[in-house]
């Protein structure tokens, strides 16, 4: 027999994150619950074209779920630690698997998504962190008046360098997802000649809708579409 | 035709390896790429110059002892066949190439183009296996298999452990070749017995000899001489989540154990 022991109890868990399909199964799974968030936030905030009673209407609708609010941050900040964290480890293990590089390698399947996707993910996440000091706590905003999250949108979207951030990093963040949407369910064991091919036309979309919903409001802003009631 | 090749020379697993200009002068496109690199070693030795060391046995795609990289594709850019099975008609006159061992932790460079992949042995030995008593053959068909398991336990088992998969990835991830291993047996019911416990084993094992993990990017499914689908990783995933979930105590109820 195998001089591996499959540990029970407590080792259990440890013995599960150890090894590299358990740290992928995480990755994906919790990247499964940051898409989700991903796609109903840009949904969401698709109200600034309805105009700013719609938007800040939605805005206290969310503030008003109160605990139940707090929860889905803890949920979602949970879910981004892991994810960070996995993400961070597996690097260091790739950097480990091949000390030597090759004098020539040539790349015939991978995308320039699954290629970039340890460098599209740690700027999104420094751009997740400026992204809440914006417009939740207001810290980086320059006129910031809470509740008033339509006016915060369009002021906050006039200075171009801003907008120009975020437009780069929602690019990013299509990117990221045109890979990582059917990646996670080739990690999490879905793969079957029938679907995938599905999966793939379902990642593509999804990075496209986000992608394109995310940087339309900028833009709008910055074009003067948005905002013209907002002196 | 000439052919100039530029080959990784490394005197053994310890020294510190380089790029070295050779040139053929005469290949014929008629020969294989091995068969090439023998003309190549043939006047080296008769400069008594040291011969380029690589691996090789059957030369009919078959017994995966072949492979190297060329132009940084292991097994070169023929897809669906191993370097013993590229033909020289695939290159033209003053082509230059760039051959190189594979390259990963778990694959230390022995010789030149030559790697020990002995990692990819003691991967099986985890849990590569079935227990099946012996004594007098089994009736023939006895055994009931589903039609399209067994298609699939047969392209699985098509692997023949090259490394090519490995040496492709950019995490130098084992995945391919682990995967088309538990598939063969895990497909077929002679492999339910230790199907939980092969999954973990194997997945372990190969953590533990230092391959990379897995980012599906496809890199090995292109490159495999024996066209192993990445279907068989997510399968992989699945019977490694299911025994770590499932997982239990062996019962020693009724004096069992
Ligand atoms: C809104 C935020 C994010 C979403 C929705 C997201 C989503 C995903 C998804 C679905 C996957 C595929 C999982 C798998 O195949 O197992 C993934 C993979 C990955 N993510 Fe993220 N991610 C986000 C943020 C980040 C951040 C902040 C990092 C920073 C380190 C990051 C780094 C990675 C890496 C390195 C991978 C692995 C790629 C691979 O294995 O091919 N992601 N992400
Ligand atoms: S999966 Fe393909 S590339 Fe990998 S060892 Fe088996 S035959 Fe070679
Ligand atoms: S020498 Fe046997 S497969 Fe190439």
């Amino acid at each position: 027999m195998s001089s591996i022991a499959i540990n029970g109890g407590a080792n259990r868990t440890a013995a599960f994150y150890e090894s590299v399909v358990g740290k992928k199964a995480i990755m994906a799974a919790t990247g499964f619950v940051l898409c989700g968030f991903v796609l109903g936030h840009m949904a969401g905030n698709m109200q600034v074209y309805q105009g700013p009673e719609k938007l800040n209407h939605y805005a206290e609708l969310l503030q008003g779920l109160g605990g139940g609010l707090w929860a889905i941050r803890g949920v979602l900040l949970l879910c981004a630690g892991l994810h960070v964290m996995t993400a961070f480890q597996l690097w260091r293990l790739k950097n480990d698997a091949r000390p030597q590089p090759y004098v020539k390698k040539a790349t015939i399947a991978t995308t320039y998504a699954a290629r970039t996707m340890i460098w599209s993910g740690p700027i999104i996440g420094a751009f997740l962190i400026y992204h809440i000091l914006h417009f939740t706590t207001g810290g980086t905003h320059p006129d910031f008046k809470a509740g008033d999250v339509y006016r915060n949108v369009v002021v906050g979207f006039r200075n171009p360098g801003a907008s120009v951030f975020y437009i780069i990093a929602n690019i990013l963040l299509a990117i990221h997802l045109y890979h990582g949407v059917w990646s996670m369910f080739q990690s999490l064991g879905v793969n079957h000649p029938q679907y995938t091919p599905k999966l793939k036309l379902l990642a593509k979309g999804y990075a496209w809708v986000v992608g394109l919903g995310n940087c339309s409001i900028p833009l709008a802003v910055l074009t003067g579409v948005v905002g013209a009631s907002v002196k | 035709m000439k052919i100039i090749l530029n080959i990784w020379r490394q005197r053994n697993a310890k020294s510190a390896g380089k790029m070295a200009r050779y040139e053929v002068a005469d290949a014929s496109e008629h020969m294989s790429f091995l068969e090439m690199l023998d003309v190549l070693n043939e006047e080296l030795t008769r400069k008594g110059e040291d011969p380029v060391t690589f691996e090789h046995d059957c030369r009919e795609g078959i017994c995966g002892c072949c492979g190297f990289m060329i132009d940084g594709v292991p097994h070169g850019p023929q897809r669906g066949t191993t370097v013993c099975q590229l033909h020289m008609r695939h290159y033209k006159n003053g082509d230059e190439l760039w051959l190189e061992p594979f390259r990963a932790k778990a694959f230390p460079v022995l010789k030149d183009l030559m790697v020990d992949r002995s990692a990819f042995d003691r991967v099986i030995a985890s849990g590569g296996f079935i227990s099946v008593n012996t004594g007098s053959a089994p009736d023939g068909n006895a055994l009931p298999v589903v039609k399209k398991c067994s298609d699939m336990a047969m392209d699985a088992a098509a692997c023949i452990g090259c490394g090519a998969c490995v040496a492709s990835c950019p995490n130098a991830s084992a995945s391919l070749f682990v995967s088309a291993k538990i598939s063969h047996l895990g497909l077929l019911p002679q492999g339910q017995a230790e199907r939980d416990r092969r999954a973990m084993r194997m997945v372990m094992k190969m953590t533990e000899e230092g391959f990379g993990y897995c980012t599906n990017a496809g890199e090995c499914e292109a490159v495999c001489p024996k066209g192993i689908k990445i279907e068989n990783i997510a399968r992989m995933h699945r019977d490694y989540l299911k025994s770590a979930f499932t997982y239990r105590e062996e019962s020693q109820a009724g004096g069992a154990g």
